[in-house]
């Protein structure tokens, strides 16, 4: 029997500006995710991706819709997430340590035993020698690991990844992916992941949305066949390199539309 | 390294010739002495000077005057600037009145503060506040500007309070704009401080350096002066050194 729907979206749409100058970011978009599942979302530039999360994330509100985890709702209720984005947001004075945990002592946890908590994640992530370090002296890749273990230390089931690896270059990428998927199946947790590249979004997820622009409106949904963990020659598989075409296709053609 | 010898020594030997050259202008006749007196006569006077116990007590009075301004300026203006970041519009509407107020000449305040607080120590005291206060705030209001609204955004989605992110996010950011704010303050603080003495004082180097210019006795102004100038790198260097420890601590 499968999970009851964990994370539930429904009927989100938001506008930005009013009148005449008011545009549409999102449009009705509903959907849900069972717990431990890994959904990727692609979709052109503007199409309102990075604005769901924000409202999944509680820091703005919907127009209309309502969004629920586990039944509560999430709408302006920041700090139920883990939240990461492109950008590693490492406080720059701060050594890899303070900032790794951060979530854990802004809820008064001591440093020390924050630390302590965080140290399997660190192991994982290859971070034990730099803890000391301020993140200017690490390199893109080592910054966003740190990233990553912070968003770990966040605690939350539910993570909103938001084109975490999109600066990295291909191999630094596909150390952190492979890391990444790894971590998430041994913690069990539930990921909501937005990419612009469609190999990531099939080496990671349990699921895929594709998404239109203008306004953002899911446009296809797709459950990957394959077992996890992947490796890249899994996306040589008929059934993956169909399902790749695909999304391609419907990608080219809401670029072609928003282009209109 | 090399390099950084080099520049010591080109900055003590320009010193040093500057001495040379100013002792034995004045001896050759090259400069009238009456005016610019001479290194050696001017350290004479600055020995009988140190020796009565007058000079000790001036450069502690005006040194006194300007680090407490100097504090109360900087601790205020800076609380003042960082405030701003909990309520925008209210940062809008100061944001004209410090402009204005930067600009306003408080030095030409100087003869209306000594009327109001008399000539002791307290107008010398708050003519350096009003020097460093708005400048500090200026800094201040400038660094809380340029915190990162990303950054913003990753603490509210931690759940961090208003609070903890003034404290963990926004008060770091700024202090570099608050640093750099310290070294034009402690400047600013001593010029208030020497005009205040200059307006009316019992004690002080800029006392000292009126009550020269009075009697002619030029080599004790350039004692003031001199002495002056000792003082505010001094405290300068000690800016410095705070500065470190402020962004070490950070």
């Amino acid at each position: 029997m499968p999970d009851l729907p964990y994370l539930t979206v429904d009927g989100v749409s938001k506008h930005f500006g009013a009148g005449d100058h008011a545009v549409a970011a999102l449009d009705t978009v509903s959907f849900s995710l069972e717990r431990g599942k890994f959904l990727s979302i692609l979709g052109p530039s503007g199409c309102g991706k990075t604005t769901l999360f924000n409202i999944i994330a509680g820091l703005i509100p919907p127009d209309q819709g309502t969004v629920t985890l586990n039944g509560h709702s999430l709408v302006m209720n920041p700090g139920l997430t883990g939240y990461m984005l492109q950008r590693d947001l490492l406080l720059p004075w701060r050594t890899i340590a303070d900032n790794i945990t951060l979530p854990r002592t802004l809820k008064g946890v001591k440093p020390s035993a924050a630390l302590q908590d965080a140290s399997d994640d660190i192991r994982a992530c290859g971070l034990e020698g730099m803890l000391r370090r301020k993140p200017d002296e690490l390199s893109g890749g080592q910054r966003q690991r740190a990233a990553l273990v912070r968003t770990f230390q966040t605690g939350k089931e539910l993570l909103l990844m938001d084109e975490p690896f999109g600066a990295l270059d291909p191999i630094t990428r596909l150390h952190l992916q492979q890391l990444l998927m790894r971590l998430c199946l041994t913690k069990g947790l539930t990921v909501l992941f937005v990419t612009h590249d469609v190999d990531e979004a099939l080496l990671l997820s349990d699921e895929v949305l594709v998404m239109g622009s203008s306004p953002g409106r899911i446009v296809a949904r797709y459950t990957l066949p394959q077992e996890k963990p992947r490796s890249l020659p899994t996306l040589a598989l008929p059934a993956l390199t169909a399902m790749k075409a695909d999304i391609l296709t419907l990608l080219d053609e809401e670029d072609v539309d928003d282009e209109k | 390294m090399k390099s950084k010898t080099f520049v010591q020594v080109w900055r003590w030997g320009l010193l040093i010739t500057l001495i040379v050259l100013w002792e034995a202008g004045s001896r050759t006749g090259f400069i009238d002495p009456f005016f610019f007196s001479s290194p050696t006569q001017i350290f004479r006077t600055a020995v009988v000077k140190w020796q009565s116990g007058q000079l000790p007590g001036d450069i502690a009075y005006t040194a006194s005057s300007t680090l407490l301004g100097f504090i109360l300026g900087t601790i205020t203006g800076s609380v003042l600037g960082l405030m701003f970041w909990f309520s925008r519009p209210i940062a809008m509407v100061a944001e004209p009145w410090l402009i204005v107020l930067n600009a306003l000449p408080k030095l030409a305040l100087a003869p209306v503060l000594v009327i109001l607080t008399g000539i002791g120590f307290t107008s010398k005291v708050i003519l350096a506040f009003l020097m460093t206060v708005v400048v500090a705030a200026m800094s201040a209001y400038g660094g809380v500007q340029t915190v990162d609204p990303a950054l913003q955004t990753l603490l509210v989605s931690l759940g961090a309070t208003r609070f903890q992110t003034f404290c963990r996010l926004v008060v770091p950011s700024a202090m570099p704009s608050i640093i750099t704010g310290l070294r034009v303050n402690i400047a600013l603080a001593m010029a208030g401080s020497i005009v205040g003495e200059f307006i009316a004082s019992d004690r002080g180097l800029g006392r000292m350096i009126v009550y020269a210019g009075t009697i002619f006795d030029l080599p004790l102004v350039w004692v003031g002066v001199t002495v002056l100038s000792i003082v505010s790198v001094v405290m300068y260097a000690g800016v410095v050194l705070l500065e470190r420890i402020l962004l070490r601590a950070t």
